[in-house]
Parts: C-alpha cells; structure tokens; sequence
C-alpha cells in the first residue's frame, strides 16, 4: 500500500476509530440529558446506522451512477423478509440468513435493473418504474401467505450470539457499525477502481462514455445489483433488530424516501454523504420530535418528516453538494 | 484499414448519408469535408456504432463490424471525437481523460498515469480542475486527449478546430501529426482549409449525403463540382475565409 | 381459479370503474399537463390532491359548505397555490434542473403530506351528507349518485380545460412553451409565468377532483398516494402530456381496476394497475395511444 493510498482511506478509518469509541461518551451523554439513558442512545444510534447502510446502498447507483431508485423498498423488503422468513419457516441460522438476503436483494435489483435498463428506462422514468415494482413486492407481500400476509413475520426472540440476537445494546451497535465500515471503504476502493471511474462517467454522460469503451449496460447492472444488495443487508438487519417485518415496513416508501434523502442531504456520490446525511436528518429529526413534545405538551406525528421534507428542499436549493459540499467549502479554500 | 461499402442512412424521408463508400488507408490522414447538413457527422456515427446504417456495409481492417456498438468498436480500437464536445463535466481534465485510458489500463496507478502522458501530448495542463472549467480550445484539447487514451488504431476527429481562433489553430496542428506519426490512422472532418490542406494526405468531399468528389487536398479544392457544392450553399466565403489562413 | 360472475355483476363493475375512472383521469390530468408543458414529473401532485381533500372537509365542517359548491372557492385559491408554488418553490429551488425538480416535488410531497398529518392525525374521516348514499337506477343497475356526478363533472372540465388549451392566448403560449420553449421565449412569451400558470392549472384540476371524491370517498393524510400511483399509471398509458390520453387512460384504469377487484379481491387487485405502469414503461413507453414523449 503507498502513501497515497493510505492517504485515502486515512478519514475512513479515523471516523469508523471515532464511531467505535462513541459508547465510551454514552455516561456523558446521558448524564448531560442529551439521552433518557444508554438503551435510547444505542437503539438511536443503530437505527441511523441501519438506515445509513440503506442509503450508502443507494448511493451506489444513485449517487456514483446517477441512477435515481424512488424504490430501493424493494430491495430493504426483500433482505427483510428473507431475513425473517428463512430463520423462522426454514430454520437458517441467522448469520447464514444474512448473505442468503443479501443475494436475494442483489438478485432483485439484477432482475429491475435489466428490465429498466434494457428499456432505456433513465431520469423520471426510472425512478417511476423502480417505485411501482417496490408498491408491487409490498401489495405481494401483503397478501402472500409466506410473509405472514397483513400480520407480517415475528422472528422468535431467543437471546444467543448464534441468533444474531445481544443482551448488550453495544453488541448490535458494533455490529451494524461493522457493515458499514465495510461499505465506507468499499465506496473508497470502488471510486479508486476502473468501475467507479466507469460509473460515473455512465452519470455524467453516456454516449461519450460509450465511446470511450464503457459497456453502460454491464455497468449500470453491476451497479444497482451491489446498490441493492447492501441496501438488503440494511433490511436484514432491521429484522434481526426488531425481529418483526409487515410489509408496510419492509416494502414501505418511508424506506425507499430515507436511503434517497441520507446521500443526497449529506453529499451525492461521496464516501461520506449517506453518514453524514443519515446522521442530520434523523438527529433534526428527533430534535424537532422534542421540541415539539415539549412545546405541546405531547407528541405529534410527523413532525420528524416534514423537517425531512424541508431539509431536502432546502439543500437541493441552497448546497447541490450536500452538507459535505457546504463542509468543503467553509473549511478551507 | 476503414473500408464504407454503400453506406446509406435514412431520417424518415431525408437521405442523411446516401451510397458512400471511401477507404482510409492505414497511417494516413485522411480529410472529410462538405457543406453544413451535408451528412458529415452522421457518417462517423454510423462508422462509430452510434447509429446503424440503412443499408452498406463498415470493414475495419479487413472484419466487418457494421452494426457494432461504439464501446466493442473502442475495444477494437475506434476511438471518435464529438462536434459538440461532451466532457464529463462534473470530474477533472485527468479523470476525464482517464476514463478513457480504463479501456487499455484496468488499474488506477497504470490508467492514471497514462492519462497524465496523454494529456502532455495533447497540451492540456492544469489536470486537477474541473473540465467544466476549461475554454473551448481546451475542451477540444480533452476530446482529443479521452479519444486517444482509449489506445485507438483509427481515431474520427469530428471539427476538433472548429471554434478556434487561427494561433490556437496553429498550435493543434502539429499535435494532429504527431498522433499519426505515433501509428495513429486518422480520419477527420474538418471546415478548416487551411488545416485539411497541411494535414491530409486524401480528402472526400461530402454534399447532401452523396460523395462528389476524392483526391489530394489540391485536386479537390479545384474541382468544380466542389466549389458549386459549396458555392450552392453559401458556404464558398467560409472555404476563401479558411484558405485565407494558410 | 377464477369466480365467474353473472353478467350484471361484471356490467355494474365496468360502469363503477367507467364512474371511478372519470375523476382518476381528472387527477391525471393536471399531472399530464405538467409534464407536457414542464416535462417534468410532479411528485407532489398527491399530496396536493389529498390538500384539496382536506380544504374541502373543513370548508363543510367549518363554514357548512357544500362539496359541490366548493369548487368554486376552492379552483381559483388551488390556482393561485398552484402558480406560487412553482414561481416561488418549484422553480428557484430547483433552478430548472430536471434531477432537482423531481426531489424538490417529493420534498414538497412529504411536507405536504406530513403537516397533514401533524394537523389532522392519521384518522380516516368521510363525509356525511343526506345524498351521500344517493343511487341512480339504471334498470340493470344501480350507481351511485355522487359518482354519477363526478362523472360528469370530469368530462366537462376536461372538456374546458381543452378548451382553455386550443381557444385562449394563454392556451396558445402553453402549447407554443410546450412545443418549444426556447422559440416561445424568443417571441416575446413569459416562459416562467407559463410554466406557474400550467401547474396552477394542474392544481386547479385537482380541487375540482377533490370536490368530485369527498362526498363519496374518504380522506386521511395518506389517502393521495393510491391516488398519484394510478395517476402516474394513466398517465404513462395515455402518453405522457397528452389530453385525451389522460382520459381515455383514466377510464381503461378506473375499468381494469374495477374488474381486477371483482376477481382477485379488494389486496390484489391494485396489483393489475402496477403491472400494467410496469409493463408500458418498460415496452411502450410513449404510451399505448403514441403521443411524443
Ligand atoms: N438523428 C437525426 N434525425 C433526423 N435527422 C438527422 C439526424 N441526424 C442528422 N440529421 C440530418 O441529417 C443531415 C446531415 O446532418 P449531419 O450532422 O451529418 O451534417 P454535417 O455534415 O455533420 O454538418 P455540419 O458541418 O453542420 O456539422 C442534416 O440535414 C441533419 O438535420
Ligand atoms: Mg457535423
């Protein structure tokens, strides 16, 4: 490894160091009033992380590829519910579920992707068609008997590192920050290697890119078949966290909305973006939440979406870029 | 090494390119000119892969490739520069140019550093800031530049001097030679006299999609058929204009 | 597999998804125009449908008015939010970037949607009124009143909006903007106050759509959703920004859903219309009646 190369991953590794040290703040966190206690940070913590490997999913071929999914639903669904549905109907241990849901997403977003990109399906109309097939798996799924139709899938809590189930909250923190350290440094070797530089010449232009030799279908494929496949690892996790999925969950637009909205409020197509973006929205998120609890004197619904909602506008409006764009540019140059 | 037997391409009704056929040599530089709308670009996206003819046919060295795609015929080793230049806007002048070095170089070290030697080759400097930021000579510069990092055998230079001004001109010129004296066969379009009269060896002359006439750049230039092409179209004062350069 | 039905069962379920159809296309049609004028997709054309459901609940729970009657407060003030909207919002957020609209509408839509839903909570309310029930005996069948209604109205505002369309000078900017933005500018056309004036109209349409649905339908924050992906369907079936297509597209979903209902139940029948969005904008992507994408 040379220098330079060491220089490019030297970030990555400092904040997955920084992330991994974040329990040791829990006390003071808590004792600050910043958390009711160590369960809300870590419960917290592992849904912005869940969430945050959803979105790097997506960055993949949205953010380097320029490919917009409106339904990446479908992809967290099916890594969901294979999740759930082969531990509990077929009796996988779960971490052999684990790379059976990741296969199985990746394969659905092959399958999407061949039949979108073979019909030129791009802008709009990729993001339309990749919706209504994510609205599809979730009628399916509502009503097939082997999700569990409306009731959905509990997955039997049974305690046991073999189950993938913790008695420690941090145990599952570490373990979901573990997929997404791997992610973080495989975008790094990905925009370091000739695919990534293929991938985002297919966003930035295709026709010049085909003339330079870019085969764009093999590579807008390859894209969203990895795309997909991490995003079901985030859907695995989700179930092996909450060890219950209905399809409104796993095949729901919210999931679909947040992995678009994390890279794009945190910085498309970089490293970085769906972390940073994961981490401000949901933490505005919850601050609104409380703020308005406490301006109310209860809760009120949809508060955390509407900031959402308005933060995307707002940074489409104000930093193209991202946070990491606005972070860029303040800090230095 | 690029024979076009009958190559014929309909838009509906027009006939953009009609019964070509034309051989460049290869180590040649070889000219294609004519008026505005005369079929020009269109025939190299047919040669490219962008397109696929009506009816004809497109050997390269010898194996007919008609109806290729453009990034098998870049593994071939066609390479084609744009009109209207097409930079990857949003990344470097070096990653732009090292998208194209990718084809030949799969790692990053190798691809990189032969972009950076492409680029010296070219003239381009200042590697590190945006394409989007460069002038019109310089996105010509990196159209030339991506076309030859794909280590291309025959590269189409559709205008590349289009838009420059006569010293910018000047300088291109012996950038051109040299890419074919490195073993480069070159086929290009060009409005530019004064260019096609110092570089091309052989030059086909191209006017509402039919080919009217061949020869050296001097044989053409006098023929009369030529001139009235030309002339019936309004464009005899931009031929005087780009003689007047040389 | 399948229940075979008489076939006056099978009638009434045509005639119901023909009536359901007409305000589908309704809905569809200001998303039809966005687009062909625009050419972009209007993400928040749901959540504004479900706005205009709202204003038309609290305009009769609040001040008593009649859904019928509300159309005529509600289609100027859904203009005037319409045009705002794109002049102020839409439009200097997105700075005319296609990639840009289309998450500045979705952003829209989630606020839209979930101040809704901070306002009126996730509650599914209706309306009652004394014709609400109201049926139309045909002889071989019965129909409810209220969309007997909708219907009507449907066709007669498509109708005007056509007429709006070909007969007024506004009618001839938006199509010369349409047709070619750059030549309408170069002949003097405000292209900005066009591209308002279109998505007022389309969200004109959709407070005559809401007025049409309230007194036989239901609404809760999430209720435009169902509506904009059948929308989204019509419209791709018909063609993209084309009128008639908009109709015709309506009517053949509001059919294919009525009849998919009746065969695989109340959960899968939705699926039908998925399938056939799919199925179009994967091989007919300018639709099944050929206008210009
Ligand atoms: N995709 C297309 N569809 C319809 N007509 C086309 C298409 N491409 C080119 N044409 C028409 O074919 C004719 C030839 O165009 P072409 O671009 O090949 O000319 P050219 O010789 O390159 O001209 P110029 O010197 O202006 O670049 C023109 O009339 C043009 O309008
Ligand atoms: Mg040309």
């Amino acid at each position: 490894m040379s220098s330079g190369t060491f220089a490019a991953y030297r970030p990555i590794l400092i904040a997955i160091a920084a992330l991994a040290a974040l329990p040791l703040a829990v006390p003071m966190l808590v004792s600050a009033g910043l958390f009711a206690g160590a369960n809300t940070f870590y419960n917290l913590m592992i849904f912005i992380l869940i969430i945050t490997l959803a979105a790097q999913g997506w960055n993949i071929a949205g953010g380097y590829g320029g490919q917009f999914s409106f339904g990446h639903a479908a992809f967290f669904g099916t890594g969901a519910y294979a999740q759930a549905v082969l531990q509990t109907r077929y009796g996988v241990n779960a971490w052999a579920a684990l790379p059976v849901a990741m296969a199985l997403g990746g394969l659905v977003g092959a399958v999407i992707g061949l039949l979108a990109f073979r019909a030129r399906l791009r802008g709009s109309y990729f993001a339309l068609v990749t919706l209504a097939f994510a609205e599809v798996f979730r009628i399916l799924a509502n009503a097939t008997p082997i999700t569990g139709g409306a009731a959905g899938t509990l997955v039997p809590l049974r305690i046991g590192f073999g189950q993938m189930q913790f008695e420690a909250p941090a145990a599952f923190f570490y373990l979901a920050l573990g997929f997404v350290a791997v992610v973080l440094l495989l975008n790094r070797l990905l925009e370091r290697s000739r695919f990534g530089a293929w991938l985002v010449a297919v966003r930035e232009n295709e026709d010049a890119a085909r003339a330079l030799g870019v085969d764009t279908l093999t590579v807008k494929l390859k894209a969203i078949t990895l795309s997909a496949a991490v995003t079901a690892v985030a859907g695995a996790l989700y179930t092996q966290k909450f060890l219950y999925v209905d399809a409104n969950i796993a095949y729901g637009a919210w999931i679909s909305v947040e992995a678009l909205l994390a890279p794009i409020v945190g910085g498309i197509g970089t490293v970085f973006g769906p972390l940073i973006g994961a981490v401000a929205l949901i933490g505005l998120g919850e601050a609104a939440k409380t703020l308005i609890h406490s301006a109310f004197g209860s809760a009120v619904p949809g508060v955390d979406l509407v900031v959402y909602g308005l933060l995307l506008i707002v940074v489409i409006a104000f930093a193209p870029r991202g946070l990491i764009g606005l972070l860029r540019a303040g800090g230095g140059r | 090494m690029l024979e076009v037997h009958s190559l014929t391409k309909r838009f509906g009704g027009l006939v953009a390119v009609s019964d070509v056929s034309l051989t460049v040599p290869e180590g040649s530089i070889t000219g294609l000119i004519g008026p505005n709308g005369a079929g020009k670009t269109t025939l190299f996206t047919l040669v490219s892969g962008f397109q696929t003819p009506s009816a004809g046919r497109v050997l390269f060295c010898g194996e007919d490739i008609t109806g290729r795609t453009p990034e098998r015929l870049a593994v071939l080793g066609i390479a084609r520069t744009f009109q209207i230049v097409q930079p990857f806007a949003g990344l470097s002048v070096l990653e732009n140019i090292a998208v194209g070095a990718y084809l030949r170089f799969p790692h990053r070290a190798d691809a990189m550093a032969h972009a950076g030697a492409v680029a010296e080759r070219v003239g381009l400097t200042d590697l590190g800031r945006p394409a989007a930021s460069l002038t019109v000579a310089g996105r010509k510069r990196l159209e030339l530049a991506r076309a030859l990092a794909t280590g291309p055998r025959l590269v189409l230079l559709d205008e590349v001097l289009a838009g420059l001004n006569p010293s910018e001109i000047r300088d291109i010129i012996p950038v051109i030679r040299a890419i074919r004296d490195a073993g480069v066969t070159i086929l290009m379009i060009e409005h530019v006299m004064q260019a096609v009269m110092s570089l091309c060896e052989h030059v086909h002359v191209l006017a509402n999609g039919r080919l009217i006439a061949a020869g050296t750049p001097a044989e053409v230039v006098g023929n009369p058929a030529v001139v009235e092409a030309y002339l019936g179209h309004g464009a005899a004062g931009r031929l005087q204009k780009g003689a007047a350069h040389g | 597999m399948f229940r075979s039905y008489p076939p006056q069962i099978v009638l009434e379920a045509v005639l119901n998804g023909l009536l359901t159809g007409a305000v589908y296309a309704l809905v569809a049609l200001g998303l039809t125009l966005v687009y062909g004028v625009l050419h972009i997709i209007n993400f928040a054309h749901g959540a504004m449908l479900t706005l205009a459901m709202f204003a038309v609940l609290v305009a009769h729970l609040g001040f008593g008015i009649d859904p019928y009657l509300a159309i005529l407060p509600l289609t100027p003030l859904f203009f005037a939010f319409g045009y705002g909207l794109q002049r102020f919002v839409i439009s200097p957020a997105s700075r005319n970037d296609d990639g840009a609209i289309l998450l500045v509408t979705l952003g829209l839509s989630i606020v839209i949607e979930n101040l809704l839903l901070a306002i009126f909570r996730s509650d599914t309310r209706s309306l009652t009124l004394d014709y609400s029930f109201s049926v139309v005996d045909l002889g071989f069948a019965l129909l409810s009143l209220p969309r007997v209604i909708g219907f009507g109205v449907a066709l007669v505002v498509a109708a005007a909006l056509w007429a709006i369309l070909a007969l007024t000078d506004t009618g001839k900017a938006i199509r010369a903007v349409a047709k070619e933005k750059l030549g309408a500018s170069l002949v003097g056309i405000d292209v900005n106050h066009i591209y308002a004036v279109t998505f007022g109209l389309g969200a004109a349409t959709l407070a005559v759509a809401a007025c049409l649905l309230m007194p036989s339908f239901y609404v809760n924050p999430r209720v435009g959703n169902a509506f904009v992906l059948v929308a989204f369907t019509v419209v791709v079936l018909g063609g993209m920004g084309s009128i008639a297509g908009a109709l015709v597209g309506g009517l053949v979903i509001g059919v294919v859903e009525s009849l998919s209902g009746l065969y695989l139940g109340e959960s899968l029948g939705q699926i039908g219309i998925f399938l056939i969005f799919i199925l179009v904008l994967l091989f007919r992507p300018t639709g099944l009646f050929g206008a210009k994408a």
